[in-house]
């Protein structure tokens, strides 16, 4: 077990967004969180990252592990640096004063002694060829999909292993957002662990192995991806009939 | 013509004060969207240091003699090192904790007015009234050149802040800290999952702005041998204005603006009597805010959502 979330309490200020979360993601897996606007997955993704308030939720109670040990007092740029976790963030938050370049380059922070820097920057331009064409261009000038490819790029070159995403699909056109997933599934067969927070559940759960709805800051529902996608009371609810 | 000349010379030396301060104004607005009012007393607190670290070395606390020029090699770096840990100081113990509960900015804004004022008055209550002067570290040499005198001190102030700023660009633009300084302007949340302690950059910041203004207190301890608590207070003022019709944030625009207050301030002196130079210089300032209200270099942040 890679990631393991047990019995998570975290809100802001003092109203409590979630109560009591646990899930878990093996190495090698694509876990997905799914659920209407407001369940708690963005919650607790910035909470697993460790992100402190006020932009934040503050941990109330629970347990957050990574291979094993608890994170719960890990700054968030040591979850980054140290235990090699990433967050593409929701509403994507690149850089715009930055050029595409430097977006990818400031990701590399802790990455100074690292020769292999290089090679990942051409792994990413690969992935995202447009990335490529527009890498001397000032990030804000991109486009919705663009900008959030560059937010996948720049998590990536951080050399995590496990990444976390939030509403990847957000403003994207629906071609891109197939693109977005098939990128994903690219990634993962690569060997990289996904977590992925999406309100766009078909999509989701076509692409995850196994995955978790949320209800008003709960799991409320479990198991591999085909099993939830054909689950009757999941479907009602959460995948228009 | 002559007096014009002369003018002009007067103008770049001002320019370099006000420049030297507005560059820490901006630099902390850019990383924290604080306006740190409490730098221009930082300015003052630079001065004092400057004076405290000469007197120290040329005084016989010191067992050996030391040149004057070795004591103002001696003063420069010190004096940065030490103000920089006043302005460290202060991020700590006033700022810090009020970011971390989520404060929001005006109230941030205030401590920083109230910290200025502590300074002063620390500055008052310690030290007294009395005013102390710097003493002099390097011999005043005049220059003429076809009737436009320059002596060499002022001619130092202005290569020092051209300097200053070439190598603070160069910080900003080419470096990673400096890097991660333009990206928390704007945007702090994804800071931290660059891998990048938001503290770290903070603190260099700090750093970098109070070490610059203690060089500028400093030079004009130099220039105008005369301290007292409230010399920073209304020089800060302008440079911070300075900042703000330059564009806030940017640097080329604090650097432009503080030379651009001064030009304005000196030629209107030069013209008019001189108890019209600050309301006309600062009725040319509103003109260019109005003109341009996010200064001239500065642009209006938008996102893509």
């Amino acid at each position: 077990m890679l990631l393991s979330v047990e019995n998570l309490y975290a809100g802001y200020g003092n109203v409590e967004a979630i109560h009591g979360i646990t899930f878990h993601v093996n190495k090698g897996e694509i876990v997905t969180l799914i659920g209407a606007n407001g369940a708690g997955k963005s919650t607790t993704l910035k909470a697993i990252m460790r992100l402190q308030p006020p932009e934040a939720p503050r941990l109330i109670k629970g347990d957050i592990k990574l291979n094993g040990n608890s994170i719960v007092d890990v700054k968030p740029h040591m979850v980054v640096n140290r235990l090699r976790m990433a967050l593409v963030p929701e509403g994507r938050h690149i850089f715009g004063n930055l050029s595409v370049m430097e977006n990818l380059v400031i990701a590399t922070w802790n990455r100074r002694k690292d020769p292999h820097v290089h090679r990942d920057m051409g792994r990413i331009f690969e992935l995202f060829p447009r990335l490529a064409e527009r890498r001397t261009q000032r990030a804000d000038t991109l486009s919705g999909g663009e900008q959030q490819m560059l937010a996948v790029g720049r998590a990536l070159m951080t050399n995590c292993e496990i990444l976390l995403l939030d509403e990847p699909s957000m403003g994207l056109a629906p071609l891109l957002m197939h693109e977005m997933f098939r990128t994903l599934s690219e990634l993962n067969k690569q060997g990289l662990t996904i977590v992925v927070v999406e309100q766009n559940a078909h999509l989701a759960l076509k692409t995850a192995h196994r995955g978790y709805v949320l209800d008003t800051g709960q799991v409320v529902a479990e198991g591999p991806s085909e099993k939830l996608a054909t689950d009757p009371e999941v479907r009602k609810a959460y995948l228009g009939g | 013509m002559e007096t014009l000349f002369q003018n002009v010379v007067n103008a770049l030396q001002w320019g370099s004060f006000y420049a030297l301060i507005a560059l820490g104004y901006t630099l902390v607005y850019g990383v924290l969207q604080l306006i740190n009012f409490a730098h221009g007393d930082i300015f003052m607190v630079g001065a004092y240091i400057a004076f405290f670290v000469a007197s120290f070395f040329l005084g016989d606390a010191v067992p050996f003699d030391l040149s004057r020029t070795a004591v103002l090699a001696l003063t420069i770096p010190l004096t940065m090192i030490l103000t920089s840990c006043v302005g460290v100081l202060l991020e700590r113990i006033a700022y810090k904790p009020l970011r971390r509960k989520g404060a929001h900015r005006l109230y941030v804004v205030i401590t920083a007015l109230m910290c200025g004022l502590i300074l002063e008055n620390g500055n008052l209550a310690l030290l007294g009234a009395s005013r102390r002067s710097l003493p002099e570290l390097i011999d005043k040499t005049v220059y003429t050149l076809g009737g436009i005198a320059v002596t060499n001190l002022k001619l130092w102030v202005i290569f020092t802040a051209v300097l200053v700023f070439v190598i603070l660009q160069f910080v900003v633009m080419r470096t990673k800290i400096g890097m991660a300084m333009r990206a928390v302007s704007w945007d702090k949340f994804a800071l931290p999952l660059m891998g990048i302690p938001l503290d770290t950059v903070i603190l260099f910041t700090f750093i970098l702005g109070s070490g610059i203004a203690g060089l500028g207190g400093m030079l004009f301890a130099m220039s105008y041998p005369v301290l007292d608590p409230y010399m920073g207070a209304m020089v800060g003022w302008k440079a911070f204005i300075a900042a703000v019709v330059g564009g806030i944030g940017d640097i080329r625009g604090a650097f432009i603006g503080g030379f651009l207050l001064a030009f304005i301030e000196i030629m209107v002196a030069a013209f008019l009597p001189s108890t019209f130079r600050d309301l006309f210089a600062f009725t040319i300032l509103l003109a260019i805010l109005w003109w341009r209200p996010t200064g001239l270099f500065g642009v209006p942040h938008t996102t893509k959502i």
